[in-house]
């Protein structure tokens, strides 16, 4: 299917539209959170819903997170396909028990018997001027649970395909929307919305030989732009969006990785027990023969997401990215 | 110069539009436990449930001791035995009609068991093969749930999706008095009001969390004062008293499936056992509190009041104990049997469709089991 741009579109709007599609598909799919009903979401990304599906589909609950996610264990028990807004990254901190003790091992505890079609969506990540607890990246604690699967979208096409996924999925998905792209946009044809592949398929978004950028989420447009400015320097990027962090296609990451022979993974969470640490584990496990340098970590400081006004110095930019660049020439260091 | 500061110009007025949104007093509890059994109102109640809720409770209470015993031979890891809650719950879960729900805390195996589950099925998370043995659709019973108070909003869901689809089933959910602290049991009862969720929420209050006592763990009059708060109505009733829990209890389903909200019931028990085989209840409490329990004991109330109405004779009593004996029996022969277990099952359940990275992993397991079959390598002692 090819997609015809009629006008652009942002991510926050694929992701609206993704669950009006989900919802008039399937009657058993339930918006249920904090403000997503008449508000329409503090970001709108649930505008609308509640007017034209009615307040039992798209409901306002108590501002409570474990009782947001620890109902919609039971509306999944009884057969309905619940997807919870979780506001902000930090606010989701209360539900992690109900997610980590119950949501994620339903279906392992009953032997199958009783998986949780449960999407939590969490907008996740900086950039954005938020005030203390409105900006962590929080996806290595989603990570470490099994039973859970993590995915985040960078484009406009993936969120409403992933979110798709994500709702149609019969396990439990930790959907983390990078709030800073909520309003790019790109030309996305809203009438006509593609498909993306299944959850746990990385997607190469820009092909080089020289080394390979390993990202996802916010940070993808970054590597992009770094990308673009190294061709100055005579480099030739490529750069992996992994779109799904559980499962995580190692396929795709280590088939880039033996093209390229250097790796480079980008991420705004904090780089000590982060997410880089375990990918760059796996791409040495696979690939420690076509290295030619050390797999590096471009990440956020390992502090508490600092205050807005100091943030541009945390998150990694694309000068700290073409600076890690510069490290990959290893053997002419020596 | 502010308005407070002009003499005279400010005149405190209530905040505007400000009213109750109801007369608290419908929702608060009796001052007393409410009790069937030995007062006028057992005249009232159905022989035929009496002489059911006897069996029950005799079957309950030789269910713990056999579960106690196990634990002791190895059979089981661990057993909260609810030996002097037996009334709790066995008439609890009696009150339910087959199409509800009961979400059990893991001191609830007699309430499992009496809404039919496979009295081994139901020991399989103490035992350890598995964390949940029964299939929960088939009795509509969800996983016993070991952290506290997690598995009470699962009923308002579960009850709020089952009012959305037209169906007038009621969620029954359990949890202890510690349990009460927890903030899901408050993030649950506040859903369950607002939503107007056909919930019931009972609370066995057995006097301990563990080695705390009641008194450190609540500032409350009663745990169902509790229930003012959220407006729904909060009872209180004798827990030893199956007759009057199973009244109550009744009452509260009826309630919530004419779609009158949810209810917390405060049932006043106590364990007479220490709270699993681990724990030594000598260090907490006091051997004459123990005893002046045991003489309000759930089984005997409720045998006095059948022998002393006639209702029961001792060839009724026999059998009823033959009965326990049996279940028993076929407990402690089926315990002794060998699982069967197959460690590939630890694969097959994690998602939907089995990662790449469990393939791998399954892969390995399934290596080594293979060369554990086919005994040491004669090889390896010289390899190393």
């Amino acid at each position: 299917m090819t997609t015809v741009a009629v006008k652009p579109a942002t991510m926050a709007q694929a992701l609206t539209r993704a669950m009006r599609d989900a919802m008039a598909a399937d009657p058993a799919v339930h918006v249920l959170g904090e403000d997503v009903g008449t508000l329409g979401g503090v970001f709108r990304v649930t505008d609308g819903l509640a007017k034209e599906f009615g307040e039992d589909r798209c409901t306002d609950t108590p501002l409570a997170e474990a009782g947001i996610l620890g109902a919609a264990v039971g509306m999944a028990m009884y057969g309905l396909r619940p997807v919870v807004e979780m506001q902000f990254d930090a606010f989701a901190y209360p539900a992690f028990e109900q997610l980590v003790s119950h949501v994620s091992r339903m279906r392992n505890r009953t032997r199958g018997r009783m998986p949780l079609p449960i999407t939590v969506r969490i907008p996740y990540g900086g950039g954005i001027g938020g005030v203390e607890h409105h900006s962590d990246s929080s996806e290595a604690y989603y990570m470490a649970t099994p039973g859970l699967h993590v995915v985040t979208p960078a484009t406009v096409a993936d969120a409403y395909g992933l979110l798709r996924r994500a709702i149609a999925s019969d396990d439990p998905v930790v959907f983390l929307e990078p709030k800073r792209l909520y309003w790019s946009k790109n030309t996305w044809n809203p009438e006509e919305p593609a498909e993306v592949e299944p959850i746990g398929r990385a997607v190469v978004r820009r092909t080089g030989r020289s080394a390979t950028l390993i990202t996802y989420g916010p940070s993808v447009p970054v590597c992009l732009e770094a990308a673009e400015a190294a061709r100055a320097e005579g480099w030739d990027l490529e750069v992996v969006d992994l779109r799904s962090l559980v499962p995580f296609d190692d396929e795709t990451v280590c088939a880039s990785v033996r093209r390229t022979g250097r790796a480079v993974v980008v991420h705004e969470s904090t780089g000590f027990g982060g997410p880089g640490g375990e990918i760059a584990a796996r791409i040495t496990e696979r690939c420690f023969h076509h290295l030619e340098a050390p797999v590096l970590r471009v990440a956020g400081f390992d502090l508490p997401y600092p205050p807005p006004m100091l943030e541009r110095h945390h998150l990694p930019g694309v000068d700290r990215v073409l600076d890690a660049v510069a490290r990959l020439q290893w053997e002419a260091e020596g | 110069m502010t308005v407070l500061e002009q003499r005279g110009a400010y005149r405190p007025s209530p905040p505007p539009a400000w009213q109750p949104r109801m007369d608290p007093a419908p929702l608060l509890p009796d001052a007393e436990p409410y009790r069937v059994l030995g007062t006028e109102a057992a005249a009232g109640a159905d022989p035929d449930l009496l002489r059911r809720l006897h069996a029950q409770l005799v079957r309950g209470r030789r269910y713990n001791t056999q579960a106690t015993a196990l634990t002791k031979q190895g059979r089981l890891a661990v057993y909260p035995s609810s030996t002097g809650q037996e009334a709790c719950e066995i008439a609890a879960a009696l009150a339910l009609e087959e199409r509800d729900w009961l979400f059990p805390s893991y001191r609830d195996t007699l309430a499992v068991v009496a809404r039919g589950v496979d009295p081994v099925e139901a020991l399989t998370l103490l035992r350890g093969d598995w964390h949940t043995g029964y299939d929960p659709y088939a009795h509509r019973v969800a996983p016993l749930s070991t952290p506290l108070a997690t598995q009470l909003p699962h009923a308002v869901g579960l009850a709020h999706a089952a009012r959305l689809k037209g169906d007038d089933v009621v969620a029954l959910a359990m949890v202890g008095d510690g349990g009460t602290s927890e903030g899901d049991f408050h993030e649950a009862l506040n859903f369950a009001a607002v939503w107007q969720a056909p919930v019931v929420f009972l609370v066995q209050n057995n006097g301990f969390a563990i080695s705390v006592p009641l008194a450190k763990q609540t500032a409350a009059p009663s745990l169902a004062h509790k229930a003012v708060g959220y407006g729904m109505p909060g009872r209180l009733v004798d827990g030893n008293d199956a007759a009057a829990v199973h009244e109550v209890l009744t009452d509260a389903v009826r309630h919530a499936r004419a779609g009158g909200g949810p209810t917390l019931i405060e049932a006043v028990t106590y364990r007479i056992d220490a709270h699993t085989n681990a724990d030594d209840a000598t260090r907490y409490r006091g051997d004459a509190e123990v005893e002046a329990w045991r003489a309000h004991d759930p089984v005997r109330l409720l045998e006095t009041e059948l022998t002393e109405r006639g209702l029961i004779d001792a060839a009724g009593l026999e059998a009823v104990r033959g009965d326990a004996e049996a279940m028993a029996a076929d407990l402690r022969a089926r315990m002794n049997q060998d699982p069967g277990l197959d460690p590939m099952d630890l694969f097959d359940h994690v998602y939907a469709e089995t990662t790449a990275q469990l393939r791998e992993q399954r892969d390995l397991l399934r290596a080594e089991l293979a060369a554990e079959q086919d005994g040491p390598d004669p090889q390896e002692g010289d390899r190393r």
